[in-house]
């Protein structure tokens, strides 16, 4: 059964709340569930934004502004560290899902998860944020 | 709580409905080309190009100046909507109360056609130079 959460319908069942019960898996499983949520919403307006290329593009250059902008370079930031995280989490979930036999390693596979995600995030973040200090100088 | 509704990895196989075995194996499925479609997105759109240069002529002339690439584009928007839909699918399951949840999945797809059509619009119609 995995439909969704009868129990919660007794707030004082909060106990029932679908999760893990602590460790790496837990935190693992919260980060990705938050980031996934974050990264949805974003494609909310990306699909939006993209869609007004065709019927209003001025509007369009007028939020490019506002993603270029230092404000908005931060929010892409934390947009890209959001998806990487869940890319590489996700394929977290998918090789143990797939190869079942590989569940016993998964607090190595999620520390490699960090160490890929600070490998390659650190650099990009400094691409994405390094024109904001440009523009300060 | 009768069943066990995460593993270790995340939600484990369903096996009592088939609806949820297939919303199951298509978000892991899509998965797996949206690590490649949607990183390197994000990778071209900040990495290779400045952010501030992308306007919307610089989408009609340059990024979209090819089917290939549009349809392309195309098949990861039908990734993400689906990858996304599906799993806020299963996050509204879990959260929504029971008395609203039918209501606001219908909603959630309402949602997911809208931006189906949109997406699908701009691809399809932005002409190209």
């Amino acid at each position: 059964m995995t439909q969704g959460s009868s129990p919660l319908a007794s707030p004082q069942k909060l106990r029932n709340y679908p999760s893990y019960r602590g460790g790496e898996g837990m935190v693992a499983w919260a980060f990705h569930r938050i980031s996934g949520i974050g990264v949805w919403a974003f494609i909310v307006l990306h699909v939006v934004d993209i869609w007004l290329i065709g019927v209003n593009p001025a509007l369009y250059d007028q939020l490019g502004n506002i993603y270029s902008s230092a404000p908005g370079r931060v929010m892409e930031t934390l947009l890209g560290a959001a998806l990487f995280y869940h890319a590489l989490n996700g394929m977290r979930i998918v090789v143990m899902d797939f190869w079942p036999a590989l569940t016993i390693y998964h607090r190595g596979l999620w520390r490699a998860v960090w160490v890929t995600f600070f490998i390659f995030g650190l650099p990009g973040a400094y691409i994405i944020l390094k024109p904001i200090w440009e523009m300060a100088a | 709580m009768s069943a066990q509704k995460y593993s270790l990895s995340g939600r484990p196989r369903p096996t009592g409905s088939r609806v949820d075995l297939y919303v199951w194996r298509a978000v892991r499925i899509t998965s797996i080309a949206l690590f490649v479609l949607a990183l390197a997105h994000f990778s071209i759109t900040h990495f290779v190009y400045e952010v501030g240069d992308q306007s919307a002529e610089w989408v009609r002339q340059t990024r979209w100046n090819s089917i290939p690439l549009r349809v392309l584009d195309w098949g990861m928007l039908m990734a993400v909507l689906v990858h996304g839909f599906l799993g806020m699918r299963t996050v509204m399951q879990d959260y929504v109360p029971s008395r609203i949840r039918q209501a606001s999945l219908i909603g959630l797809y309402a949602i997911a056609l809208l931006l189906f059509v949109l997406g699908t619009q701009v691809i399809a119609t932005l002409p190209m130079r």
